[in-house]
């Protein structure tokens, strides 16, 4: 039996691919995830706004109170040498990429504009085989409109397809007013691959504190809808890559997310909750899953419940909607 | 080849050569030699190499004393060490000095010259302690400037191989050793050629070895001793010549030539000051100046002090000298004369030649006092006179012994070359730090010679700065203060209603003022008398807004990129262009290790700077009537307005002799004159939703939050805005309630918001007290503050002590230090001076607490209105357990005879009062009351009985009321210097308190490690990250089974450390509290400090306890473990601060290991405790927190 696939040009044993997240952030457990099977890892981020704070927090912290009291000009030592950029970052690129056999993908958060060409560069530099643009673009504020959000998008992929060889994803968010627009202008614009879709960090409320506080939430079984659809509309209609993330927890949602039209699917909430070793349990629910139906390969299901080539094509679209409402009455 | 030119001040001039010819280096800090062991500690850290290709070990001591007994020990057996210190410390390291050149020892000592602590302690440069250090046997070499640092160091280095002699090479502390001057930097060849590989072999083949075995040290007896002693001469003989030869070798090679007496002045000069240090710089230039005028002067200077080389001495002054005047920078009361002068005078003597002059004697710049050319021509007129006052003082007006000359103070003799700028900044604004840069960009960049000197404030928040800088053409010898500038640059406008910043400035000159203000209206704005100066005096007035220039680039606060700007665009130092394209060139050298942000807005700043510099077209008239503000407020005592208050003005060199106290003894209370205004937002009390919790007076480190429970009578009369709301403890029913804040005395650290534990129910980022700003608030604030003032203290008696929302109605005695504004410490000491202040005297150990404690002008202890509070005094670093040991020995003995006493007189107080006084059991508040009525009684009784012993017990009867005596200090006294004494003190059983505030560095010199610092965190002298664990004082202090321990954290559980407090003053026998005190040497947020002490207390990184021996005797276990189990991991606490993040930036590497040694450190430390406290109570699992967990 065939799994393997084919992503951004990159040949991959099966389509699971690890997301960008805390799983990737030691090397024994990047080595775990390649026993365990999996086809490549996306590694977790670097935040250029984290590097960026980091660095005025130093340089805060080391010059508060200087230069003010006789006996105290400094309360620190003079660090010769100081390690405040993407170097701890590069370096697990470059460590990660000795240590495992199957493809690392970098993975971007940058903020300026320099910010994304410069460290996008520095992954390649530091032997990632492709990189994924993970754009966090909150539009709060109401003077900016969706044509200027989109066009930041289109803007700092073009700037960076200029900049690197390797090959470049884009994760994005579904907030897109017109999601297949959208994503045939990502296409058109030099995208490898379109990653359905970045979840932002959720906010909630303390009621004891009366603060507000940043949570992350695994996400659930029913987040893959989301980006099911959108993978079966796209599926066809633009030339890069499809990959689905949020929600893939079992074997099933794999296949699902494949006969959609995914070219790889990405785990993470459910290997932090069973563990890096339960991606080889989920490739053989797959496996069996194929065998028992007796497909002979992944790129045989590809497609093949997407919108395209689905029976019920409408399905997908706003009918949908009304009828499962209807469904409920 | 040409050598390198650097910008650097005299203590990195002699830690560069110390560094390079040394194999051993043990350090402990004082100001102001801190800075070289800092430098060896960074160095070594970053595996710098000496000469001989290897790292030098460099290892920090507990004291100078072990620093001694270390460098001892290290060339005994055959290495090449050496060390820095000064004052205090140079004391303590005498005892091994005089073994060390008993056993004709190699080694160099370097020295940045300090005052020792007399009447006074004091940080600044004079000859006191290297003049105490003369009769170790040591050589003595001086140095006058940072070139000469650099190049005495060496030739020290050079001399102690050949000569045997150890050496203490010196320069000015301040002075010389923080003076940034340009100076030619020795190379590496240079230094290999200046040191004799034979030499050092020579002193290698003399060390102890097991395999060629010899004893050094044996005890002598009268036999043969004082032949032994005898047996160094002939080193001390051919020392001299030695040195003489090591400096003509220096000179071939740089071409500087030095002797071991240089002259310098006019060939046939009648008159000569002989001295030595940086004076004899600003004298050179005098004698420059006064030739010129025709005068026949010269200055001697000493660089070989001891031995003192008769013969070269006389054979270095021009045979006409009539007269001589030697200037000691030194005082030896009671002697003949001053060490310097004796020695003078009998070289004259002993030199034989029948050739002796007129000499006189001289006392100068003690504690870094100016030593300006006024006062040399003063002394060179002295001169002139047929009987020139012998034992003279200079610089100051002595109207009591009389023995000040009198000089011109208004002659300055700097020329007409060069700029001369003076910089006042605060100390947060980085105006030095730019001025550090701006001395670089030119000493680096250009022909020019340059010289940076910064003179500081005695506050450490709100602390003002101001800088002299000089850049000239020529060689600069100015060892004094800017005295006719011609920029001044004032980096904050509110200095304008203070100081008068334009006094010294020349005709011509050019001011630049940072302002919101632009040029139209500035000259309304500022005080009228500034106006007329810059009229006056034909100045070029520029103004620029920095602030908003910062704001935009993304500088926050920080002007001194912009402000460097301004000065380069127009003082003309160099053309401007070539100034701009340097200050890029050295803000990328200064920031780009910082990243490539900081680098951009820095450059932006400079870029941005120039089109908002304008210049300041003053107007015909002078319409501004705003005056400048020297008020002390009305009704402050006669000694403040009189001499404190002259001394808060800055105008304390003008004081007389006569004005000050001859024994150091100070008036109390005096913080309270002094209205520093220097918050830019206040708190404001929301008495609506208020709780009346206490914390946000609790916490305040400045005590200027204060609470009262009061009579609603006294509101009669109030301010309208004062607020006041119904009391709600049951105690005080029917009362009303008051939270005041003191306006122009808080800090504005914001600590009291950030614990308020109250928000608004509407808008949920409001608090019960919210930072307002102060300049509106300011007079109506200070109407409701003097209104609080007056109404009645609430009766202690009705105060419940043991719990917080009561305890803070109490007064507390300690108010508005100089602490950092957030200071960790303040809390814990005000804390007592609430509970005990009335009847509490304080031992406190030389550090930050006795620094916000007693530096003047103005000092935070107090009393109330019963005139009690706490008598406090500081001695040494070292020694202040002992010290308060002697309070309590004393206050014991002076009690048990005033109880003998009260018996003897028992017919004339009658038995039951005798009885009743000296059975008080004073354990509480009301006995206390009592006993102090009952010894009212008793003067009462005995005011008219003229027995001796009655006139005795009046005397000492109020030691019959119980004394609460605390010992207090920081953890580089408590862990290191002091260890000794604290554990002696506490083994003895005296009821004494100690309470240590640890910072876990030595934070008053700057963040130093000391044996409470973490493993992990980084620190001075632990650059690489602290490698061993912290020292766990509390479980030593509890070995005793006798002793109270308790440790505490404020932010953590408040109600614990006031328990603790409360316990440990109770207890009748030794207490120690260790106090977790956050500190700005932590790197971290100050404002929300308190909730890193939560952090520090939940991951288990300091757990609380208490160790109450009174337990025993219930049959109870005596230690409590009072924080529950540690929850996460170490990271979530560490994380929070810069001395343990540091370290993951420098070397990611160690700080992973070093974070995991950490974390099982306070893992094994807490299952010590738990089990400890599971003596008898099983409910204290062993922490989860795991080693896996995230890392620091």
């Amino acid at each position: 039996m065939d799994l393997s696939t084919t992503y951004m040009g990159l040949n991959l044993r099966n389509p699971l691919v690890v997301s960008a997240s805390p799983l990737s952030r030691s090397i024994d457990n990047l080595r775990r995830l390649e026993d365990a099977g999996v086809g490549a890892i996306v590694n977790y981020s670097l935040f250029e706004e984290q590097i960026t704070n980091e660095i005025y927090e130093m340089d805060h912290y080391l010059m508060a109170g200087t230069e003010s009291f006789a006996e105290s000009l400094s309360y620190f030592p003079n660090p010769s040498e100081t390690n405040i950029g993407p170097e701890e970052y590069l370096e697990h690129i470059h460590k990660a990429k000795k240590s495992v056999g199957i493809p690392i993908i970098g993975s971007l958060n940058a903020h300026s504009d320099g910010g994304w060409v410069t460290y996008a560069k520095q992954i390649q530099q530091a032997g990632a085989d492709a990189l994924e643009l993970n754009i966090y673009f909150l539009a709060t504020d109401p003077l900016v409109s969706s044509q200027r959000v989109e066009e930041i998008y289109i803007d700092i992929l073009k700037a960076v397809k200029m900049n690197v060889t390797i090959p470049v994803a884009i994760k994005i968010s579904p907030f897109f007013s017109a999601m297949a627009n959208m994503a045939v202008r990502l296409d058109e614009a030099g995208a490898d691959a379109v990653v359905l879709f970045n979840r932002f960090y959720q906010p909630d409320i303390d009621l004891e504190s009366l603060t507000v506080i940043p949570n992350v939430l695994l996400s659930t079984p029913q987040a893959m809808r989301l980006p099911l659809r959108w993978v079966a509309i796209l599926y066809g209609h633009i030339n890069a890559n499809l990959a689905a993330t949020g929600g893939i927890h079992t074997p099933e949602d794999v296949i699902k997310m494949i006969m959609a039209g995914a070219d790889v699917t990405m785990l993470c909430s459910v290997l932090l909750k069973n563990g890096a070793d339960y991606a080889a349990d989920i490739l053989e629910g797959v496996e069996q899953w194929m065998k028992e139906r007796e497909y002979v390969s992944i790129s045989q299901m590809r497609g093949s419940m997407s919108q395209k080539f689905c029976a019920n094509p409408e399905s997908f679209e706003r009918a949908n909607y009304m009828k499962s409402l209807r469904s409920f009455h | 080849m040409a050598r390198k030119q650097v910008t650097i001040d005299g203590n990195e001039a002699a830690a560069y050569v110390a560094f390079a010819v040394n194999e051993v280096i043990a350090i402990y800090p004082i100001t102001p030699s801190s800075p070289m062991g800092e430098w060896a500690d960074e160095w070594y850290s970053a595996n710098r190499k000496n000469i001989w290709g290897t790292i030098p070990l460099v290892q920090e001591m507990q004291s100078e004393a072990g620093v001694a007994g270390a460098i001892h020990g290290a060339l005994q057996t055959g290495a090449l060490s050496t060390t820095f210190t000064c004052s205090q410390g140079l004391l303590l390291m005498l005892p091994n000095m005089y073994k060390i050149a008993g056993e004709l020892t190699p080694t160099v000592f370097h020295i940045a010259a300090r005052a020792i602590a007399t009447q006074g302690l004091s940080i600044f440069g004079d000859h006191q302690d290297v003049m105490a250090a003369r009769m170790t046997g040591f050589a003595m070499l001086c140095s006058d400037s940072v070139q000469e640092v650099m190049d005495m160091a060496m030739i020290a280095h050079a001399a102690t191989l050949e000569s045997r002699l150890p050496f203490v090479h010196f320069f000015d502390g301040f002075r010389t050793s923080h003076e940034v001057a340009k100076i030619e930097q020795l190379s590496v060849e240079d230094i290999q050629a200046m040191i004799d590989e034979e030499l050092v072999l020579a002193h290698r083949k003399r060390r102890l070895t097991p395999d060629s075995p010899v004893i050094r040290g044996t005890a002598q007896n009268p036999d043969v001793y004082f032949q032994g002693r005898e047996a160094v001469n002939i080193f001390y003989q051919n020392c001299p010549s030695i040195v003489q030869k090591v400096m003509d070798k220096f000179a071939k090679l740089t071409g500087r030539q030095y002797h071991l007496f240089d002259y310098y002045g006019a060939s046939d000069a009648d008159r000569v000051i002989v001295i030595m240090g940086s004076g004899a710089e600003a004298c050179q230039d005098t004698v420059d100046w006064l030739i010129k005028d025709g005068q026949k002067v010269g200055v001697l200077k000493v660089h070989l002090y001891r031995p003192f080389a008769i013969e070269q001495f006389v054979a270095a002054l021009p045979k006409t000298v009539k007269s001589v005047a030697v200037l000691d920078r030194t005082k030896e009361p009671g002697s003949c004369g001053e060490p310097l002068y004796l020695d003078v005078v009998n070289a004259f003597v002993e030199a034989g030649n029948g050739w002796v002059p007129n000499i006189v004697g001289g006392r100068y710049g003690l504690s870094s006092k100016e030593f300006t050319p006024a006062m040399i021509k003063g002394v060179y007129d002295e001169l002139l006179k047929g009987s020139p006052k012998k034992h003279f003082t200079i610089g100051i007006n002595d109207d009591v012994a009389r023995t000040s000359l009198v000089y011109d103070r208004n002659l300055s003799i700097e020329t007409k070359e060069g700029v001369r700028a003076l910089f006042y900044g605060l100390g947060a604004d980085g105006t030095v730090s730019a001025n550090k840069n701006s001395i670089k960009i030119i000493g680096e960049n250009t022909p020019m010679y340059a010289q940076g000197y910064f003179v500081y404030d005695s506050k450490k928040s709100g602390s003002v700065t101001v800088s002299h800088l000089r850049f000239g053409p020529k060689p600069i010898h100015a060892s004094y203060l800017v005295s006719k500038a011609n920029f001044v640059g004032c980096h904050q406008f509110q200095f304008l209603e203070s100081y008068d910043v334009l006094k010294d400035i020349e005709e011509g000159g050019v001011f630049l003022l940072n302002s919101t203000y632009g040029p139209d209206e500035i000259c309304q704005i500022i005080p009228r008398t500034t106006v007329e100066t810059i009229k006056n005096k034909k100045l070029r007035f520029f103004v620029i807004d920095a602030y908003s220039v910062a704001r935009k680039v993304g500088l926050g606060q920080r002007i001194n990129t912009i402000m460097q700007t301004c000065f380069f665009a127009i003082s003309g130092v160099l053309p401007k262009e070539e100034a701009i394209s340097a200050i890029k060139e050295t803000i990328k050298k200064t920031y780009s290790k910082k990243g490539e942000e900081i680098l951009r807005m820095n450059y932006d700043a400079v870029d941005h700077t120039l089109v908002h510099l304008h210049e300041v077209k003053v107007p015909e008239k002078i319409t501004s009537t705003v005056a400048m503000n020297h008020a002390i407020p009305a009704g402050a005592p006669e000694f403040v307005r009189n001499v404190t208050s002259i001394m808060i003005s800055g105008q304390g060199d003008n004081l007389p002799v006569s004005a000050l106290p001859c024994d150091g003894t100070y008036p109390v209370g005096t913080t309270q004159w002094e209205k520093r205004n220097i918050a830019q937002e206040i708190p404001v009390w929301d008495k609506d939703i208020c709780i009346q919790c206490g914390k946000c007076a609790l916490v305040c480190p400045h005590a200027v939050i204060r609470i009262k429970a009061y009579d609603a009578k006294y509101l009669q009369g109030s301010p309208s805005t004062f607020k006041s709301m119904e009391a709600k403890d049951r105690d005080w029913q029917g009362m009303k309630y008051t939270i005041q804040v003191a306006p122009e005395d808080c800090t504005g650290c914001g600590i009291c918001v950030d614990v308020c534990p109250v928000k608004n129910k509407s808008e949920t980022k409001l608090k019960a007290i919210n930072m307002k700003p102060q300049p509106p608030l300011r007079e109506e604030e200070k109407k409701n503050w003097e209104f609080f003032l007056k109404i009645p203290e609430t009766d202690r008696n009705a105060v419940k002590k043991n719990a917080v929302r009561s305890s803070q109605a109490l007064q507390p005695l300690f108010e508005f230090s100089g602490a950092c504004a957030g200071c960790g410490e303040t809390p814990y000491i005000k804390l007592a001076t609430q509970l005990f202040g009335d009847r509490m005297v304080v031992a406190n150990a030389t550090g930050c607490s006795s620094i916000y404690g007693g530096n003047l002008p103005t000092t935070p202890y107090t009393k109330n209105n019963q005139g009690r509070g706490p008598a406090w005094s500081n001695s040494l670093f070292e020694d202040n357990a002992e010290f308060g040991l002697g309070f309590r020995l004393s206050i014991d003995k002076q009690k048990e005879l005033a109880c003998e006493l009260v018996k003897k007189l028992e017919s004339a107080l009658g038995t039951q009062l005798v009885e009743e006084i000296i059975n008080a059991k004073q354990v509480d508040e009301a006995d206390i009351f009592q006993q102090r009525q009952r010894i009212e009684i008793l003067k009462e009784k005995l005011k008219n009985n003229l027995s001796a012993d009655a006139k005795l017990l009046l005397t000492i009867a109020d030691m019959l009321v119980k004394k609460s005596v605390w010992i207090i200090g920081g953890d580089g006294w408590a862990y290191d210097i002091g260890f000794g004494g604290l554990d002696h003190v506490i083994s003895s059983g005296r009821n004494v308190n100690i309470l240590v505030l640890d910072t876990e560095v030595y934070s008053n010199t700057g963040g130093q490690m000391s044996k409470s610092t973490p493993r992990s965190a980084v620190a001075k002298f632990a650059a690489g990250g602290k490698s061993m664990p912290k020292k766990d004082l509390a479980r030593i202090a509890m070995t005793y089974g006798y002793v109270y321990v308790a440790s505490v954290s404020m932010g953590a559980k408040d109600e614990h450390t006031l328990k603790a407090f409360l316990e440990a003053e109770a207890y009748d026998g030794p207490s120690l509290i260790i106090a977790y005190s956050h500190c700005i040497a932590h790197g971290i947020n100050m404002t929300t400090a308190m909730q890193n002490q939560k952090a520090a207390v939940a991951s288990g990184y300091w757990p609380l306890f208490r160790f109450n021996p009174e337990l025993l005797k219930e049959g109870k276990n005596p230690f409590q473990l009072d924080s529950g189990v540690p929850k996460g991991a170490l990271g979530d606490f560490t994380g929070l601060e810069n001395r343990f993040k540091m370290l993951t930036k420098s070397d990611p590497e160690a700080a992973k290991r070093l974070y995991q040694l950490a974390q099982q450190d306070i893992n094994q430390r807490w299952q010590i405790y738990s089990a400890m406290a599971s003596n008898l109570q099983n409910d204290n699992p062993a922490p989860q927190g795991g080693l896996s967990a995230k890392g620091g």
